[in-house]
Formats: C-alpha cells, structure tokens, sequence
C-alpha cells in the first residue's frame, strides 16, 4: 500500500512537470495554431544556463535570471524566424520549429559537452516521511511549483487586460485583431510564457541527474500529454500532464512484477500507448473541442 | 484533332514545327518525358550515373549508394506528406520494419540472431514493402480519423514505440549498442556485396542501387499522375471539398500510407546493405526528421526533389567533416566545446529554416527559377 502511495506521489510530481511543460505548448498552439516542436530546446537551453549560473548567482536567483534569459530567448526566435511565417500553413510553421529545435539543441549541447552537469538544486535526493510514506522533496517542490505558476497563470488570464486579449485571440484572431487587440504582443508573449516555463521545467527534470545531452527527449512527453487533454484546452494540459506523469511511475512500479514481458524501461513509452488509447476512443482528446469544418 | 479518343488513333510522334510545347493530345501532355530537352538531359544523367561508378572511390560511392537508398525512402515519405498533405514524423519506424524483416529473412539460420537464410534478393526486398506496407495499414485507420499536427505527433509516438520495441526484442535486432547483420544481397547465386573481375563490391551495390531508384521513381511518377494521385492533391488541398468531389478519404488514405511504407520498407531494407550492420538505436526521431528535412530541401511533392535531397542530407555530414580540414576552429574532436558534429546538426535546422523561409519549393524550386530564367534569356524581365 504504502509502495502505490508513494508510486502516485511520484508520478503527481513528475507529472506536474509535464504539466508545465504542456501548459507551453498548448498555450502557443491556442494562440498562433503551431505545436512548438522546440520546447525541448528551449528546457534545455534554460536548465544549461542554471547550471552556469548557480556559481555566482546562488540557485534561485539563477533560477530568476535564466527563466527571464529564456523567456527573451523565445520572444526572440518568435520575431525572427516564425513572425515572417504568419499565414502558411501550420505543418510549415511546425517542421520550422523543429528545425529551431535541432540548431538550438545542438548550440546548448556546445555548452554542456560531454560530461553531467548540475544545477544545483537545494534539494538533492533527500526524503522526507509522511504517515510511513516515504517522498522525496524535490517531488514536493516540483508540485507546489507547479500549483503556484498554474495559478498566477489562470490568475493572469482571467484578470490581466493581456490575458483577455490572450484569451480574445485564442477565440477569434480576427475578431480580436478589430477590437484593437495586438495580436503580434500576444503571438511574442504566448512564447515568452512558454519558455520560461520550459525553463522552470528544466531545472526540475535536471534537478535528478543533472544534465546531459539526452534529457530533451523528457520534454517530447509533454505531447502525448496534450494529446490526451486535448490540444486546446489548459486544463486539459494539466490534467494530461500528471496522468503521464502517475502512468509512467505507475509503470515503473508495477510492470516488472505483472508484465515482464513489455521489456524494460516500458514505462518510458507507456504515456505513448496511452496516448492512442485516449485517441482510439476521442480522436480530440478527453477536452479538446471538436472541430467544425465548413466548405 | 484535339481528341484523342476511341475513334481517332493516338498522335504521339506528330510535332508541329517549330514548337515544341505544342501538344495534340491528351497522352501526350501527359508522358512523362513529354519534351525533346527532358529525354536527352535524363538520358545523360543515367549516363553519367553510370559512369561515375568507375570514375570516383570506394569510400565515396558508398555514400553515394546510401543516397541513392534514402531517395526511395524520401520519394516515400513524399507520397504520404508531400502529394497526400498527411504529415507523417513516423517514416523511421516503417524503415525500421523494412529492414528487419530484410535481415531476419535473409540472415543466417544458425546465427546470433532471427534468420531463415533465404539471400534472394527478389524474395527478401518485396517481402520488406510488404510487411511495412501492413503496418502502414494499421496504421491509416488513425490516420483516417485524425488531421494535421494530431497525426504528426501520434507517428511521432509511434516512432518511440517502434524504438523501445527494437530495443528490448534482442533475437531480431541484437539489441542496443550491439545490432545485427543487413541483408545479403544475392541473385540466383550473384553476390553484389562480393568483389568480382571487373567490379568491386561497392560498384556492385552502387550499381544495383541506381537500378532500383530508377524503377522505385518511374512507378512514384506513374502513381501521382493516375486517378490515385489525383486523389491525393485533392486530399491535400482540402480534404472535406475532395470528399464531396467524390474521393473516398479513408480509402485514398490508406492506399497513400501503404504505399508510403511499402517504400520505406524497401528503402530499410536497402540502407544498411552498404555498411552491412546496423543497432536499433538508428531508428529514432532525428531519422524521422531528416527524411522530412529531405523532402523539404528537396522539394516538397516532386519526385526529382526527393531525389535531391536525399542525396543533399546524406552528402552533408561527409562534406561538414571535409570543411574541417579547411577550418581551423572546427574539430573532429567530439569533447571539444566546438566540434563538427555540432556544426552539423546546426547546419540541419539552420537550412530546414532556410529553405522554408526562403524557398519553400526547395532544391527543385531553385532549380525551375534556373530553368525559367534560361528558358527565356535573353528577355528575362
């Protein structure tokens, strides 16, 4: 009992990870249509500048530091290579994103080498108990993380005068664009929210093992994640993100002992397995809205 | 004179003079070498292709041979993405099972891993399309159901799967880090992987590699100018009008799929002859991403373009590594903190940006502004 416990609070910290790294997506894909297929690059890009950064600076003003550089990082790449791509169609955005991607990665990858570097992180691998249930802080620090960004973000969108025309844009882009909405601020900001927050989802999937050069593929989790939400809908994020997330640890758990024969590290792609599951049955996802054609 | 139909014989050798764009009849605007200038430049590329076989290196025309497979794979995967608009990042997995199922057929009966012995290489390379043309089938019911970047990341997924599946199924791949034997290559006792008299192993494959790219690439060509390839422009254009024109979607999906992965499978299969070994490891998404790197340098929904830009991907890392030579700040040294691999995989997603923001018709696109600007020099305004 215990061992399922401590399984689910694994995967609810892991998984609000996911979660944030999902929110990114989903929150660019609402407002310019694309899958930003260099997410990982940009986790990457911000968990590298941790860990460069954690000398001089201390671990959560490098944390402050490198989640704004990312940020602006973002904004940047936005500007310059997908601004001019407004208006073709979104595979072409997407597959240019990709290519963002695998420049930027190997740009980072420079930085990293060929040894394991570390961000840092007050946490280390120390446990603490609750009632016999052994979790590990920095799952904990993961989740509260998590809650605190999910509510100043919803907090933002729905109070902000930006996050309504965040949420104008989302709905009609040109509807907003004649009720003097700036959809070009809102495209740039969309991106800047979504690096920084794969910036912070960096740190805390560095924060195990520190940083090599594969650890992007943990970023491409995020995407069975929004498929399973739903790719418009943010809580259809969350919601898949920690399902992924208790899945995985889940998997990790129990598949040695009832399914040995899925080989090991199956828990790796078993969000994958879910994913077509959830789309066998809702080819839109458990939230996503399904879509309206007309001729 | 203008109809060509049952009444009246086909005019295909008629020419007006003097005008050579001039067609009477339907089949004729339709052929595909339809102008004197294309018959005579394909026949000297054939030519040349031919010929470069006794005029470069070992080492180089095994490059060669691997760029002449991969066209087959990225004429594939440009049926599907290309002239069918299904975005597919999945194209890995169905080379995967094209060239296992290659190597578990001809491989060694008594060896380390899956093999039944049978080297024929008419047996083991049909055998390789179909069976990634059945998983290609499994795969299109999805594909029937879902559109645009929910089917780019549900074969993306399938990618993964495909991976951890080879990984873990050691009597077939040898496992990570391992890996096992390609195919044999063999025809009714003709070994090509065998130095004879007069041609070396590698002019050997080489030689059979351009065969097969010549067939693959005239039956792609005949597919996308029938009733099928109509199909699948108009599935690419707008799927809901061509459904009302009377297209079956999940029909003419299916068969885009099929025969997509039948490609792949063939190309799979053909890929790892040249080295002769190959790891489950190779089958992961930056293979996925550089077959569609491919289609798009080369030129998205051509058969030329493919071709292209296989050859152009798979040139590229022999080139960057040659550049080094020249290059005092670059290293072939992997710890150094700017090395050629980085500078590769830069150049990659710098010339995927590139072309896409830049000339989006790719390769062949630069190429037809060449044409045009020749065509009527010299009143090029």
């Amino acid at each position: 009992m215990t061992e399922l416990i401590s399984s689910l609070l694994r995967g609810v910290g892991t998984g609000s990870v996911y979660a944030l790294l999902a929110l990114g997506f989903v929150i660019i894909y609402k407002s310019t249509r694309v899958i930003n297929f260099a997410q990982p690059a940009l986790m990457l890009a911000g968990a590298v500048l941790v860990s460069y950064l954690v000398g001089p600076l201390g671990f959560f003003v490098a944390v402050a530091v490198a989640v704004a550089a990312t940020a602006m990082l973002a904004l940047g790449l936005e500007r310059s290579v997908v601004r001019p791509m407004i208006g073709k169609p979104v595979f072409i955005i997407a597959i240019i994103t990709i290519g963002i991607d695998i420049a930027l990665r190997n740009v980072v990858n420079g930085f990293i080498g060929t040894d394991v570097r570390q961000v840092g992180s007050p946490w280390g691998l120390q446990s603490v108990r609750f009632a016999g249930v052994s979790v590990q802080e920095r799952h904990i620090a993961m989740l509260l993380t998590a809650l605190v960004i999910i509510t100043v973000l919803f907090l933002f969108f729905k109070y902000s005068r930006l996050g309504l025309a965040m949420r104008a844009t989302a709905f009609d882009q040109e509807t907003a664009l004649s009720q003097g909405v700036s959809v070009s601020t809102v495209f740039a900001l969309s991106w800047a929210i979504a690096g920084g927050m794969a910036a912070v989802a960096g740190v805390f999937v560095a924060s195990n093992a520190g940083i090599d050069q594969q650890i992007w593929i943990v970023a491409l989790k995020a995407l069975p994640a929004i498929i399973i939400g739903g790719l418009e809908s943010l809580e259809g994020a969350i919601i898949g993100g920690i399902t992924v997330g208790v899945v995985e640890s889940l998997v990790a758990t129990y598949q040695s002992d009832f399914a040995p024969w899925l080989g090991s590290n199956f828990s790796v792609v078993s969000p994958y397995v879910v994913m077509l599951i959830v789309l066998m049955v809702r080819p839109y996802g458990l939230f996503g809205t399904k879509e309206v054609q007309r001729v | 004179m203008s109809t060509a139909g049952s009444t009246t014989p086909r005019r295909r050798t008629q020419r007006l003079p003097g005008r050579p764009d001039m067609f009477t009849s339907y089949a004729e605007n339709m052929r595909m070498l339809n102008t004197t200038p294309k018959r005579r430049s394909i026949a000297a590329l054939v030519v040349v292709a031919v010929a470069v076989t006794f005029v470069l290196d070992d080492p180089t025309l095994q490059i060669f041979a691997l760029g002449l497979a991969a066209s087959i794979g990225a004429i594939g995967l440009n049926l599907v993405t290309g002239y069918c608009g299904q975005v597919s990042l999945g194209h890995a997995f169905f080379l995967a099972i094209g060239a296992y199922t290659a190597a578990a057929l001809s491989g060694d009966p008594d060896g380390r891993t899956i093999g039944f012995g049978i080297t024929n290489i008419l047996i083991w390379l049909p055998a390789a399309g179909i069976v990634a043309g059945l998983a290609g089938i499994l795969v299109a019911p999805l594909a029937a159901r879902l559109r645009g970047l929910y089917l780019a990341i549900v074969t993306l997924g399938l990618v993964f799967l495909g991976e951890h599946i080879f990984k873990e199924w050691d009597e077939l791949t040898g496992g990570p880090q391992v890996g096992r034997e390609a195919a044999v290559p063999e025809l009714f006792g003709f070994a090509f992987d065998e130095s004879g008299d007069i041609l070396t192993g590698d002019q050997k494959i080489y030689l059979l590699m351009l065969v097969l790219l010549i067939i693959f690439a005239v039956a792609a060509r005949n597919l996308t100018r029938s009733k099928v390839g109509r199909a699948f422009h108009a599935i690419r254009d707008r799927d809901l009008a061509a459904s009302i024109m009377g297209v079956q979607l999940a029909k003419y999906k299916t068969i885009a799929f099929a025969v997509s992965s039948f490609y792949a499978g063939c190309a799979g299969a053909l890929l790892y002859i040249v080295t002769g070994f190959f790891d489950p490891t190779a089958f992961n998404l930056l293979l996925s991403v550089q077959y569609i790197a491919m289609i798009l340098i080369g030129g998205v929904a051509t058969i030329s373009g493919s071709i292209l830009g296989a050859m152009f991907i798979t040139l590229l890392p022999p080139i960057t590594r040659e550049l080094a030579q020249f290059l005092p700040l670059l290293t072939t040294d992997p710890s150094a903190s700017i090395n050629i691999f980085i500078v590769e995989g830069v150049l990659y997603g710098a010339l995927i940006i590139g072309f896409l923001l830049f000339e989006p018709r790719g390769l062949f696109g630069i190429w037809l502004r060449i044409r045009n600007y020749w065509k009527a020099w010299p009143f090029t305004y």
